[in-house]
């Protein structure tokens, strides 16, 4: 009998608990003008403002959104979306494939227009894109693209590219002559095979700089801070430092300012707010910006074109941009 | 070399000769590495495992275990982060931060306890409530520009040693001596030994179960202090996969998953070998491809040492 108690008193608490994080972003998007435009887009609030314009349904399946960078671009989406009165159905997926698989699978089931992927493994999901194609329903990936299955435009920043951009920053602030330190993101991601290849291809022009360590932090600012210490112990001498991304460039900016010092170069990827912040504060040398918010807004912008019968290209290159000490980049 | 046996078990020597293995060969290896900055630099490093893995130490001794802590962590830092952000003192942050972490300990206690749901289950559980809800509030972002008086804690330095080491080294004391010479000491590691047998003797196990995970959460908790302090921002996915470095920090140290039997120095030890080798690691620049590998081997040795005492019981 105690336990019967018991157990509804742990369903009662867990209910609340259920209950408390539903209203959570709701009570966001009234409070906080910043953030919650966005929020008021998602299914629960789209019936009343998509009226307008007939009834579209997006789906869109992120990969995950605790990182800043995909905050963004779901931002663009779902304010994309609103201004132009179409219903977005968006999926998180955990950065976990199976979990989007089964998402992508269920946005099929509710019919929606077109789909918006944002994919957590370009293998894993390409069978999630050949059923999009099965039930006729267009996909357009974002940032990532997948292997296999028709995918009616991919969108993304040319990583490629932003490597390139990052080297050629080094090079200028060492004026062609150090030591470099690379941080690399999570080992075989895409991301991090791009921008590696783009970096060391431009790296080599300059035969002045030699990259003395390379070392994985998996795209991650805490790892980054000790990856770093432990780097700036073997390598007391080094002028520059290329982070993959801005979370490791923050970290390692973090264990360079706490190794008192000053005079080494660090440039980064991605456009996060901090980091911007940091290169106007001339704590780091550059930081290469991609607009996610953009990305997603040309996703939306595609979308639609393809559910009302346009033709779209099937590679759309989100644009980089450099954000030195002084330029007006806001970050995403 | 019997009784050179007989004395490594008795004393669980078997950790601290793997230790003391690894850093003789690294060394060797590395003109930098036994050097007292990147000593240091290495205790620093292995502050916020080795709070975790104390914390986890109390709950495997009652043949518990806690998923939750990384997700604690992360909760924890970020509220207390958001309070500073709002001009809260950072020390009335702080301590907020501690009793988010003794309530979601709390959480996982009765749950543990009282509705009598297996430990695994519920942490996993509460892992994800906890991650989710640290998403919702910081919407995914980093939180940053906190007090540089608060970025002092994680950074200082008292006689050359940085504060979180002092604060790691006084953890570990008081633990010892609760563990050691305290009667709540004798009782958790009665409970882990055999439950019905600690109940029947009148040790209040649920209360103490309860007790054990709400000292895991107020230890995540400062470790998510101490971690948002060394980098000045709180991050939504900080202390992702921590949970496991600390089960396997106390692993390492000789305490038994099925509990009741384990010391706390053999976690300092279990945690130092972990840091050990992630710095190791980086100061010979091991290609990154390797490192999981290597990581995971030395692991596997450092167990076999210390094998003999498990096949004995």
């Amino acid at each position: 009998m105690k336990n019967w108690k018991t157990l509804a008193a742990v369903g009662a608490i867990s209910a609340g608990l259920i209950a408390g994080c539903g209203t959570t972003p709701a009570a966001n998007s009234s409070g906080n003008s910043s953030t919650g435009a966005g929020n008021t887009a998602t299914n629960s609030a789209g019936g009343s403002s998509a009226s307008t314009s007939g009834s579209y349904t997006i789906g869109f399946a992120v990969s995950t959104t605790n990182n800043p960078f995909f905050v963004a671009m779901e931002n663009g989406v779902k304010q994309e979306a609103q201004k132009l009165g179409v219903k977005v159905i968006v999926d998180n997926g955990n950065n976990d494939p199976s979990t989007q698989l089964n998402q992508v699978q269920d946005l099929i089931q509710q019919k929606v227009n077109a789909i918006l992927l944002n994919p957590t493994d370009s293998q894993a999901l390409s069978s999630a894109v050949t059923a999009a194609n099965q039930a006729n329903i267009p996909v357009i990936t974002l940032d990532r693209s997948v292997n296999s299955g028709k995918v009616a435009a991919f969108i993304a920043s040319d990583s490629v590219q932003a490597g390139k951009m990052a080297a050629d920053e080094l090079i200028k602030a060492l004026k062609g002559k150090g030591n470099v330190v690379e941080l690399q993101g999570i080992m075989g991601s895409s991301a991090e095979i791009d921008r590696e290849k783009g970096f060391d291809q431009e790296i080599a022009t300059a035969p002045g700089i030699h990259v003395v360590a390379r070392q994985t932090a998996k795209f991650d600012r805490s790892t980054a801070l000790n990856v770093m210490q432990n780097i700036l112990q073997a390598h007391p001498d080094i002028n520059g430092v290329f982070a993959q991304n801005d979370e490791m460039a923050l970290g390692a900016l973090k264990a360079i300012q706490q190794a008192g010092k000053s005079n080494i170069a660090i440039v980064g990827i991605d456009g996060e707010e901090e980091a911007v912040q940091d290169v106007q504060k001339g704590l780091l040398y550059a930081d290469i910006a991609q607009q996610p918010t953009q990305e997603g807004v040309l996703g939306v912008d595609n979308a639609l074109k393809l559910i009302k019968g346009q033709s779209v290209q099937s590679t759309i290159s989100s644009p980089l941009q450099l954000v030195e000490k002084g330029s007006s980049f806001t970050g995403f | 070399m019997e009784k050179f046996g007989a004395v490594v078990r008795r004393y669980h020597l078997g950790p601290l000769i793997g230790l003391v293995i690894l850093v003789i060969i690294l060394s060797l290896l590395s003109p930098q590495f036994f050097t007292f900055g990147n000593l240091r630099n290495v205790a620093l490093q292995t502050s916020v495992n080795a709070l975790l893995a104390v914390g986890m130490t109390f709950v495997i001794l009652t043949a518990g275990i806690d998923l939750s802590v990384g997700s604690s962590l992360a909760l924890t830092a970020a509220l207390s982060a958001g309070l500073m952000v709002a001009h809260v003192n950072p020390w009335v942050a702080a301590l907020a931060a501690l009793a988010a972490g003794a309530v979601a300990g709390f959480l996982n206690g009765v749950f543990v306890a009282y509705a009598r749901l297996a430990p695994f289950i519920v942490t996993l559980g509460t892992m994800q409530l906890f991650r989710g809800l640290t998403e919702v509030y910081t919407n995914g972002n980093p939180i940053f520009n906190l007090p540089s008086s608060f970025s002092h804690f994680g950074t200082g330095l008292l006689l050359a040693i940085p504060l979180p080491v002092w604060v790691t080294a006084v953890v570990f004391g008081v633990v010892w001596v609760v563990l050691n010479k305290s009667v709540f000491g004798r009782r958790i590691y009665a409970i882990g030994g055999n439950e019905t047998v600690a109940h029947l003797a009148g040790v209040p196990v649920k209360r103490y179960v309860v007790l054990v995970y709400v000292i895991s959460g107020v230890l995540a908790a400062l470790a998510g202090i101490v971690l948002t302090s060394r980098l000045g921002s709180a991050e939504p996915t900080a202390g992702t996969g921590y949970e496991l470095d600390a089960i396997t920090a106390v692993v390492l140290g000789g305490t038994s998953l099925f509990g009741g039997e384990g010391t706390i120095l053999g976690t300092l030890i279990g945690a130092l070998i972990l840091g050990v080798i992630d710095n190791g690691l980086n100061l010979l620049n091991v290609n990154s491809f390797y490192q999981d590998a290597v990581k995971g081997l030395i692991i596997l040795a450092a167990i076999m040492l210390d094998r003999k005492k498990s096949t004995g019981r």
